[in-house]
This record gives structure tokens, C-alpha cells and sequence, in this order.
């Protein structure tokens, strides 16, 4: 069957989309502000992805293939808010490029009802280019935004999707970039990369028509400038982060973060901090509260060692974050023992390894595998008190790992059992 | 395609065809997307995920586009017919804009749709968003209205 020549009636028709705005400055421009942000949050959620260590024991929750890349990692000894930073800015920089991914696929939508659909294997190859391109944004988009919100509204294992799904995004918008690179060029030597601000409504005109182009060949009169077009965009950016990054920075800024679904501080007193999963819902309320907690320490040796035990070893202070991957950390003062302390209570001396169980008994990160550099870091703690009280139910009582730059969640709560492994 | 550009051949070649690397780059790019798509699928819900992935793209295509532009043209003509300065359509837009994109990214929290994760997670239950979300539209609204009534002021 042949396509016929003439597009159908509607959107495939040029004269469809009327506004005198778009063309190939605008879309150039959006492109311009989105790469930066869009490579920041690429390259934050790798680093994200490898500071949960991929390759020791199992902590991603799903089987990794020992194919992550090792190219975007922190370097040992990092600040120790160094992950609170850069998933902080994963998600906000992510939240905030989010009405300019609009504004962009708006500036672009005739491109879709593009007639006829494809000439030839080049143009279905970028037609369907364009699929992936579109498809990842907004699936990393969505369920990135989704999962900061604790709504798991599909089946597919969320990390995998948003990690690999990753990889289709980077790989069509590289080749994209690639592609668009002499349009953005030929379209900032025409107009100026930034000329066509400085017009306001009365000055605001099409830009010159071009067949099979952005521009609409028969523009309507422009009811708003791109000026203004682009400050609404980057309104709506601005709006987002203010409602969202207090959760991130933390401190008095939290209660100022109206929507972040971490924006809320109950109670009060040193355990008045976020939480994620309460006891009670990771079903240990009861054996928390158990006078008769042993913590037990493998490693050349076995050791069981009470709660009261473990307030008689050396005990050091350390301001550390909790950090999320969900993008909100809070930094506390904790108090307890050094995880080195507690390898040579076990008789390890040399660089070893570390897995984490909580005595918690579901949950796909109830336990985590530290490596040789965190576990010799005098800031990686066993905390048992925070604030200089003891930690709550909540917050992990009888005791919890605070690793510098590692992961909230494997800062593991409610520790049962600890594994040092001493590398060969 | 453009007739009024043809110069050299190689303009030619870029306007009327594609310079012959695009394809190879396509081809490079297809390959590492099927790579992910197989680690994704190793993962089993396919269909799930496929739903997602071409669901968020037609999602926003055909639906939010599409409904967005329309309450646009609406609300825009009926505002201009009402015989309000041009420039007045923008100081509803905006602020229409910015209330609209905060629902668009928080709506499980304002609807209270993941209640019971989230009680899970913070162990409350999520009961001020819809109205910080209220608070926050009635605010932009008046924001925008008042610096519309300060330029009409500075303009007269």
C-alpha cells in the first residue's frame, strides 16, 4: 500500500499548528538551557548508582550484570555530604528540568505528525530515534518524579528501569545532540543565541518559513513574547525547586519545601528528623525493643556483644548525613563505635570487607556490603545515640551504620549481624 | 525540503539527504538501547514496562498537549473576547502554568494517592499537600494579578 503524498486532514497538516513562535530558535534555545541540566542529572545518577558499590555482595536489589560503568564514581575519602549533593542536585536539577523538557517537546510537537511519515531508512531510523529519545525522557522523568513520592504505581523493578532506561535517554540524546549541533549553530548565527529575547510582544514576529520546517506557514498573531514564553518555563523551574529543595538542604529550609515529600519534621528533640520505613512497618518493633538484643561480629572470630557492651567501647562523634536517593538528607551528630573498632574486635586487622544485616526480616535493602575503604574510615560509624540521646525505634535503635557518602539505605537500621570479610 | 538552499554538493547533501554518519550514529545508538532494553527485560514485566515507556510518550503527545493547548485557545479567546488587554491573558497563563506543573509532578502526594507508602515510609499520613498546593496556586495567582495592577498603574 502506498502512503499517499497529501497528509490527512489535522495535525499532519502544516497549516495545523498556528503559533508564531516556535521555530528553529526557539527549540535550539531550549535545547541549549536543557543539555547542562540533563548532563548533570545523567552523571549524578551514575555516580548515585555506583555509590551503592554494584559490585560488592548484593546491594542492588535486582542481579547486576557486572556491567555498570565504573566511570563516574566518588573518590575515596569524599566530604562526607558528598552523596547528600549530588543525589540532591539528581533530583532538583531533574525536577527543575522538567518544564523546560515541556516547553522544548512543545516547540518541537509538529515534527510528530510529520508527513509522510518516513522517505527513507535515514528518516525512520530518526523517526524512530526521536521514539527512544522522547520515551526515555519522560519514563525517567516520570518515574523518577514517582518514586521520590513513594508511589509505585507499576510492576517492573523501579531501579533496574530507571538505571538502564537511563542509558537509552543518554544514548538517542547524544546522537541527537550530534544531529542538531549545525541547526542550533546555523540558527544562533542567524538570530543571535540571545537577540530574540530582547523582543517584546509588539516586536515578536515569526521566524522565516521554511518547507517541512518548525515555523507554521500560517502563524496566528503572537499573544505572548518568547521572552516570555521562556521565563514562564523557567517560572515554573523555579517554582519546583522552591517547593522541593528544602528537603535537600535541610535545616530550617525543610518546613519551607510545601510540596517535597520529605518537607515535614514531626515531633521534636534530637530524633525529630526524616525517617524512611518506621519499625513498625518493617515489622521490628518488638525485637528492637528487646532488652536481650545481642549484636553479632564475625571475622576471624565470633563475637556477641550487648548494646551495653558496645557503649563501653571507644565511642566517637561524627556529623554525618542520611542520605536518600529519593534526594532529601538530613545531617545529624552521631554517636557510637567505629566500624575499624569493631573489625579488630572480631580479630581483622587488614582491609576487609563489610555486610550488614538488620534483623529486619523483608525489604530489599535490610542488608549492605561495605568495602575495605569504608569500613577503614574513622567516620563510618555502628551509631547508638544521635544527638546525644539514644537513637529512636525509628531511627534504628538498638543500633545503625552511618557510612560517609554511602546511600540512606544502606546506612542500615536495627543491625543484627556484621560480616567483615578480610580481602586475600 | 528547502529548494532555495542548493549550493555545493555538500549543502545538497545535508538538506536533501542526511550526511551518511547519522545513519551509522542511529545504528551505534539502536544497539546500546537494545543492550538496556535486554537488562530491563531480564527483569520480566515487559509488557508492564513497554506500557510505561511508549504510555509517558503518547501520554504527553496526545493527551497533555493537546489538553493543555485546548484550555489555552479557551481560556485565552474567551479572555480576549472579553475585551481584557492582550497582555492580561499572560498574568492567568502563568500563574495557570505554574499550578497546573506543581499538580502535573506532586499529584500521588496532593491526591494522597500513595497514603499507605508514604505512611510506611515517614510513619504520618500525607494530609497538608492539597492545601500547601491551594495556598501555593491562590499565591501565584495573586502574585501575578498584582503585578498586572502595578503595570497598568506605571503604564497610565
Amino acid at each position: 500500500m502506498r502512503i499517499p503524498e497529501t497528509p490527512p486532514p489535522g495535525p499532519f497538516r502544516p497549516g495545523f499548528w498556528r503559533s508564531p513562535l516556535r521555530g528553529p530558535w526557539l527549540a535550539s534555545f531550549l535545547g541549549v538551557l536543557l543539555l547542562p541540566l540533563l548532563t548533570v542529572v545523567a552523571l549524578t545518577g551514575w555516580i548515585s548508582h555506583n555509590a551503592y558499590r554494584p559490585d560488592l555482595g548484593h546491594n542492588l536489589p535486582y542481579a547486576s550484570g557486572g556491567d555498570f560503568l565504573p566511570l563516574v564514581h566518588l573518590p575515596e575519602g569524599s566530604p562526607s555530604w558528598i552523596y547528600a549533593l549530588t543525589q540532591g542536585l539528581h533530583v532538583n536539577v531533574g525536577l527543575v528540568a522538567i518544564p523546560l523538557v515541556l516547553a522544548k517537546l512543545w516547540s518541537v510537537i509538529p515534527r510528530l505528525f510529520t508527513w509522510p511519515p518516513a522517505r527513507s531508512t535515514v528518516t525512520a531510523a530518526e523517526r524512530l530515534s526521536s521514539l527512544l529519545l522522547v520515551g526515555s525522557i519522560l519514563f525517567e522523568l516520570a518515574t523518577g518524579v514517582l518514586n521520590i513520592e513513594v508511589y509505585y504505581a507499576w510492576h517492573f523493578n523501579f531501579v533496574r528501569a530507571h538505571y538502564y532506561g537511563a542509558w537509552v535517554f543518554v544514548a538517542s540524546l547524544a546522537v541527537h545532540v550530534a544531529i542538531k549541533l549545525s541547526t542550533v549553530r546555523s540558527a544562533f548565527r542567524t538570530r543571535g543565541a540571545l537577540r530574540p529575547l530582547r523582543d517584546g510582544l509588539a516586536d515578536t514576529e515569526p521566524e522565516p518559513y521554511e518547507d517541512g520546517g518548525l515555523v507554521s506557514p500560517r502563524p496566528a498573531e503572537p499573544t505572548m513574547s518568547r521572552r516570555a514564553l521562556v521565563a514562564a518555563a523557567a517560572g515554573g523551574s523555579l517554582a519546583l525547586l522552591l517547593v522541593n529543595v528544602g528537603e535537600s538542604v535541610g535545616g530550617p529550609l525543610r518546613r519551607f519545601a510545601l510540596l517535597a515529600p520529605r518537607g515535614r519534621v514531626y515531633g521534636t528533640g534530637p530524633n525529630a528528623f526524616p525517617i524512611n520505613r518506621t519499625a513498625e512497618a518493617s515489622g521490628v518493633s518488638v525485637l528492637a525493643a528487646d532488652p536481650g538484643w545481642r549484636l553479632q561480629v564475625t571475622g576471624a572470630r565470633t563475637v556477641i556483644v550487648s548494646r551495653g557492651g558496645l557503649l563501653e567501647m571507644a565511642q566517637h562523634t561524627e556529623s554525618l548525613p542520611i542520605a536518600c536517593v529519593e534526594g532529601w538528607s538530613t545531617t545529624q551528630s552521631w554517636t557510637g563505635v567505629r566500624l575499624a573498632d569493631l573489625a579488630r574486635l572480631c580479630g581483622v586487622n587488614g582491609p576487609a570487607t563489610l555486610t550488614v544485616s538488620s534483623f529486619q526480616v523483608h525489604g530489599p535493602f535490610r542488608q549492605a556490603t561495605f568495602g575495605a575503604d569504608q569500613v577503614a574510615d574513622p567516620r563510618s560509624l555502628l551509631a547508638l545515640r544521635v544527638g546525644g540521646v539514644d537513637i529512636s525505634l525509628d531511627h534504628g535503635y538498638p543500633a545503625r551504620v552511618v557510612v560517609p557518602g554511602a546511600p540512606g539505605v544502606h546506612c542500615t537500621k536495627w543491625v543484627g549481624t556484621m560480616i567483615f570479610t578480610e580481602l586475600a | 525540503m528547502s529548494h532555495s538552499s542548493v549550493g555545493s554538493p555538500r549543502r545538497l547533501s545535508r538538506t536533501r539527504g542526511r550526511p551518511s554518519w547519522q545513519l551509522a550514529a542511529h545504528v551505534a545508538s539502536f544497539a546500546l538501547a537494545i543492550y538496556a532494553f535486554s537488562r530491563i527485560f531480564a527483569g520480566g514485566h515487559v509488557e508492564n514496562y513497554l506500557a510505561w515507556f511508549v504510555g509517558a510518550a503518547l501520554l504527553h503527545d496526545l493527551v497533555l498537549l493537546p489538553v493543555y493547548s485546548a484550555l489555552d485557545r479557551a481560556f485565552g479567546s474567551s479572555l480576549a473576547r472579553a475585551g481584557s488587554r492582550q497582555r492580561f491573558v499572560n498574568h492567568v497563563r502563568v500563574p495557570a502554568l505554574i499550578s497546573g506543573l506543581l499538580m502535573l509532578v506532586y499529584f500521588p502526594l496532593i491526591l494522597g494517592l500513595s497514603s499507605r507508602t508514604y505512611t510506611n515510609a515517614t510513619g504520618h499520613h500525607p494530609s497538608d499537600y492539597l492545601r500547601n498546593w491551594l495556598l501555593i496556586t491562590a499565591a501565584v495567582f495573586m502574585l501575578s494579578g498584582g503585578i498586572w495592577v502595578l503595570r497598568r498603574i506605571r503604564g497610565r
